[in-house]
């Protein structure tokens, strides 16, 4: 393995590098391969373990032939060290993945792209004092990346985890910026250093200050702009990551990671689409602050008994449910897979009209409705559910507000006007389960409360739900 | 001017890398229905966890006769890393399990 082959570009290389290089090529076309099955519901469980045997083929790859700059393999005992961190880590690993409850899926999502970005941020901290490292800018920006991936994720994770509430100051937006710059002229200062390895020192405060930023910047950011915020950091884990690819002149980590950060970065804007903003609109923080004049929409609240909503459901052709977070707090996915099931057996047709940014991680009721088992099939995304709104008999919003708010359509003052919505009030009959008359995230009035084919079911999500289960098992 | 192009030129083959692989991630991923939303995301998150390649590296070519902060530190990238890359895989795997179509 260790016969030179060739000198090539002065650098002399053996077969073990040659066969090296060769599988982080295979491991680069794996992460591809598994991206694009994943992106299809038949084939999404192969590319996943497509992707996994890219990333084993390359640890283990790396771990044989890895040599370097003198030629030198791993050893043997590091060799062992490094296998039993995998192992402990891949055990932890797979215990949190098996034992977290699918409700508790986007925290979790937040804190493995955590951990990935505290690895990044490591990396680049040691990477940062090793002499022989010449390609410093990279290694501070993936440094910098890295720690704010870390810190924004955790931060992102004691929001979605009800640990950490919404702390919002106007002047935070000053704070942030002056870090940043802080960021940016810190890390030019250290670069223009005769001897930058000699200031290390330097470096920690960049380490620290860019966690700072990574806390600050996700904590004004409310619930429902939480999908935009997940999958941003998200995609800074994998710029990080393929960042510390140059340092190793690394080709699986550099097209692993912009692979993810390209992916990251597309569902971002997805995100942000499905909400009418902006991503700087999103990261500054919060909705205008009410401020618009609303109001003139008046009318009364019409309630609705538990037994004509039993009745009206139970004697439709087609009914659609609208979930939101409201139905992953209630964790009602399964009595709301129950009443689907009950009406389906009445010969009514039973779907749901999935809003892309409906809860806090992009695809979040997708996830909570599987959990249920209801098929996906079932699950129609709002262009497709919106077409079929005027056939509609009854429609149920469980727990949403603003994604079924008519504003957005007809109201250019209103701080969501132009963002797609479930047209809710385009069916013949609305149903509203709703804890009281709270307004949604955006703080506004919702006019379809009022509209004249609306009724309003009041309470926890899942207690009403359960009231109708077993109002229609009766009829 | 000449030092841009004097740049280009010296990293010509990671730029092509960079241009090129955030090209085939767009492709890729577009038009991916929003029900795969979480565990495409999820799926990608996990092999950002290619990181521990990096980790690795640096572990392995550690001096192992004297603890220091360097091999403590690396040690800890590691263990970072796989929880990214084992719990992102096994969770993905999970999700995708409950997709699974019904009759």
């Amino acid at each position: 393995m260790d016969t030179i082959l060739t000198t090539y570009n002065g650098v002399e290389f053996t077969i073990g590098t040659a066969i090296l290089e060769f599988s982080y090529l295979l491991a680069a076309i794996l992460f591809v391969y598994g991206l694009k099955l994943l992106s299809r519901p038949e084939t999404a469980r192969k590319g996943n373990l497509w992707a996994a045997v890219g990333m084993v083929l390359a640890m283990i790859t790396t771990l044989l032939l890895h040599t370097d700059s003198s030629g030198s393999h791993i050893k043997m005992t590091n060799a062992i060290v490094i296998i039993l961190t995998v192992a402990v880590g891949s055990v932890l690993g797979l215990i949190i993945s098996k034992r977290v409850k699918m409700t508790a899926m986007p925290q979790l999502v937040s804190f493995f792209n955590a951990t990935g970005g505290l690895a990044s941020a490591l990396v680049g901290l040691l990477e940062f004092s090793n002499p022989g490292n010449e390609s410093l800018l990279v290694t501070l920006l993936g440094l910098i990346v890295g720690s704010v991936a870390f810190s924004g994720s955790m931060i992102a994770y004691g929001k979605l985890d009800g640990k950490i509430g919404n702390v919002s100051a106007g002047f935070m937006k000053y704070i942030n910026f002056l870090i940043l710059a802080g960021l940016v002229i810190l890390t030019v200062y250290i670069l223009m250093q005769p001897d930058p390895h000699a200031v290390s020192s330097l470096v920690y405060i960049l380490f620290a200050a860019a966690l700072i930023y990574g806390v600050l910047f996700v904590l004004p950011i409310g619930g429902a702009d939480m999908p935009v915020v997940i999958s941003l950091l998200n995609s800074l884990t994998g710029i990080a990551a393929a960042l510390a690819g140059f340092i190793y002149n690394n080709q699986a980590m550099i097209l692993g990671g912009i692979l993810v950060g390209a992916a990251g970065s597309i569902l971002t804007l997805l995100m942000c689409k499905a909400m009418n903003r902006s991503l700087m609109n999103v990261i500054l923080g919060g909705f205008g602050g009410g401020g618009t004049v609303q109001g003139d929409e008046g009318g009364t609240i019409k309630e609705i008994s538990v037994s004509d909503a039993s009745i009206l459901l139970a004697y439709s052709k087609k009914v659609v449910i609208v979930p939101g977070y409201g139905l992953a707090v209630a964790q009602a996915q399964h009595t709301v897979h129950e009443l689907e099931k009950i009406l389906e057996s009445k010969g009514v047709s039973v779907k749901y009209g999935i809003h892309p940014v409906a809860g806090r991680m992009p695809g979040h009721m997708n996830v909570l409705l599987a959990e249920a088992d209801v098929s996906y099939d079932k699950l129609v995304e709002m262009d497709e559910i919106n077409k079929e709104m005027e056939t509609t008999d009854v429609i149920i919003i469980v727990g949403a507000n603003d994604v079924v708010n008519p504003s957005a359509n007809d109201h250019p003052g209103s701080p969501i006007y132009g963002m797609p919505i479930i047209n809710a009030e385009k069916a013949k009959n609305v149903i509203v389960m709703k804890r009281g008359m709270g307004k949604g995230y955006a703080g506004i009035e919702n006019p379809l409360f009022f509209k004249d084919n609306t009724r309003m079911f009041f309470g926890n999500a899942k207690d009403s739900l359960q009231k109708l289960v077993n109002e229609v098992n009766t009829l | 001017m000449e030092d841009i192009l004097i740049y280009f030129y010296t990293y010509k083959e990671a730029i092509f890398i960079i241009v090129l692989s955030i090209y085939l991630g767009i492709e890729v991923i577009s038009n991916v229905p929003s029900v795969l939303h979480t565990p495409l995301m999820s799926g990608a998150n996990a092999i950002s966890g290619v990181i521990i390649i990096g980790g690795i590296i640096l572990v392995g070519h550690s001096d192992l006769s004297h603890f220091s902060f360097r091999l403590v530190t690396g040690i800890l990238a590691i263990l970072f890393a796989t929880l990214n890359v084992a719990g992102g895989f096994a969770v993905t795997d999970r999700m995708l399990e409950m997709f699974k179509k019904k009759k």
